[in-house]
């Protein structure tokens, strides 16, 4: 991180130019194997001697009840329910992420605020005000973007889980039925993601490969990562 | 969605009407809102309430992290909007669409007043709340700090809450001077939002019955060019029964 930097307004009480840590935020749709993958980096990392904090969308303390509550009432209109995240979001960064990124830690996000831009951009068309609202998060060292296709993915969903309502995005009424709907609502999100791909240099990843082969791609990019860092350092005494 | 100026800047297309009113506590907001729903009601206006912090949606997050006192000033900032767009979609956009008079106890500037005193940015804090509707009619109950706190303490509210009274930011350890401070840096970030969007300012240290009557005078001047929806007359409680009856200060 040396000097970490904000996404847009900040948080104004909080100074991030003393974070040593790194933060890595892993991407993509829902079923391309994101928290698989981050217990194994984490465990890669943690053998080499770096200590690891792992945070997930929608996992903090505040708000994972409210959150779970809301989807099951299926009332959500398109503000609450990216408010929601955003709160959960800013619960986490500010008690998990910082703390630890201060402490020197290696934080790994399942997910990041990029879901929120995509999910909220396909439920309202417009980009400014969902990145106006998480201006307060800080700007990822690395974002690793699990890219997959659309068909692929369903196939490897109806084969673990089965689509639920919320993947499916049937708020939106986007097809007849949960397949239909899935498969729209999905390409809408990875057209999105493509889109940030390219607009914030997301490192991608091709999620169709085997886990081993996406294990060994996502380490090579973070060591690389890490390694830049040091030779950083080396210069600058 | 992505014009450039903002909802919460632009007239409303709706037929009905949103008043609001806004000040810190202990200033006779709550009472005078109340006075004038008598009034309308009266008047066979159809009237529905709403107040700051409300919706089932957080009511309970928003008490755990009280509790717990983990909310931060971002958390504590995002809940109140959640809150609020879930009364916007839910409890205020309908009404006004159906061409009632809608009552907001406090409303968007009290975010503004109140979250930048905790610490968040005034420029993210505005843009947070770019999709809310602007009132028809807003109202600022200006009141000087003594008067506040002496109100509170006399008799209406002898026992401050730790977050009403701004404990979180550490100002002081008494209760009572704390929210002094806390409650007199919101005055003065009411006294910028104030100008910025254009809100009527009433003189809160007069009588209550001598505000309410310059009050129903604005409101009247608002609505003259108003139908009143006449169209369920005796029959709202249907409508109503979902809902609590508004509770004065």
């Amino acid at each position: 991180m040396e000097g970490g930097r904000y996404f847009g307004d900040g948080l104004t009480y909080l100074n991030p130019s003393d974070l040593k840590g790194k933060l890595v935020a892993i991407e993509g749709t829902d079923g391309v194997g994101r928290s698989t993958h981050i217990e194994s980096l984490q465990e890669w990392l943690e053998i080499q001697g770096y200590g690891v904090v792992t945070t997930g969308w929608t996992r903090s303390n505040l708000m994972s009840k409210t959150i779970e509550m809301a989807k099951q009432g299926n009332i959500l209109d398109r503000w609450s329910f990216s408010l929601l995240y955003a709160t959960d979001f800013a619960d986490r960064l500010e008690h998990q992420v910082i703390p630890a990124l201060r402490s020197g830690f290696i934080v790994l996000a399942d997910r990041y605020i990029y879901t929120a831009f995509a999910r909220d951009l396909v439920r309202s068309g417009d980009r400014k005000w969902i990145r106006d609202v998480f201006g307060f998060a800080l700007i990822p060292d690395l974002v690793c973007y699990l890219r997959i296709d659309v068909d692929t993915l369903a196939l490897r969903v109806i084969e673990s889980n089965g689509m639920n309502y919320w993947e499916s995005g049937m708020d939106l009424r986007l097809g007849t039925d949960l397949y239909d709907s899935f498969k729209k609502y999905q390409g809408l999100l990875i057209e999105e993601f493509d889109k940030m791909a390219e607009e914030f240099q997301f490192e991608v990843i091709d999620a169709r490969k085997s886990p081993d082969d996406i294990q060994d791609e996502l380490r090579t990019k973070i060591q690389s990562m890490l390694a830049a860092e040091k030779s950083l350092n080396a210069v600058v005494p | 969605m992505s014009d450039s100026v903002p909802a919460s800047h632009q007239p409303h297309p709706y037929p009905g009407k949103l008043i609001i009113v806004e000040g810190i506590d202990g200033s006779g907001k709550s009472t005078q809102l109340l006075l004038l729903q008598k009034w309308l009601e009266s008047r066979e206006h159809k009237v529905f309430f709403t107040e700051w912090n409300s919706s089932e949606l957080v009511r309970d997050t928003t008490k755990k992290g009280k509790k717990n006192k983990s909310l931060t000033p971002t958390t504590f900032s995002l809940l109140h909007a959640t809150d609020f767009a879930s009364r916007l979609f839910h409890e205020i956009l309908p009404p006004l669409k159906a061409g009632m008079v809608v009552l907001a106890d406090r409303y968007m500037y009290t975010a503004f007043a109140r979250d930048v005193v905790r610490g968040v940015s005034p420029s993210w804090i505005r843009k947070l709340y770019s999709f809310a509707i602007r009132p028809d009619l807003a109202f600022y109950f200006n009141v000087p700090i003594d008067v506040a706190v002496s109100r509170l303490l006399g008799g209406t509210r002898a026992n401050l809450k730790f977050y009403e009274a701004g404990m979180d930011m550490g100002f002081c350890q008494d209760i009572n001077e704390s929210f002094r401070i806390f409650q007199s840096r919101i005055l003065t970030e009411y006294d910028k939002i104030v100008p910025e969007f254009d809100l009527t300012v009433m003189d809160a240290t007069k009588d209550i019955e001598t505000q309410q009557s310059e009050m129903r005078q604005v409101v009247e001047k608002a609505l003259v060019n108003y139908k009143t929806k006449r169209g369920t007359h005796g029959r709202r409680t249907l409508f109503w029964r979902r809902f609590d009856l508004p509770k004065s200060e």
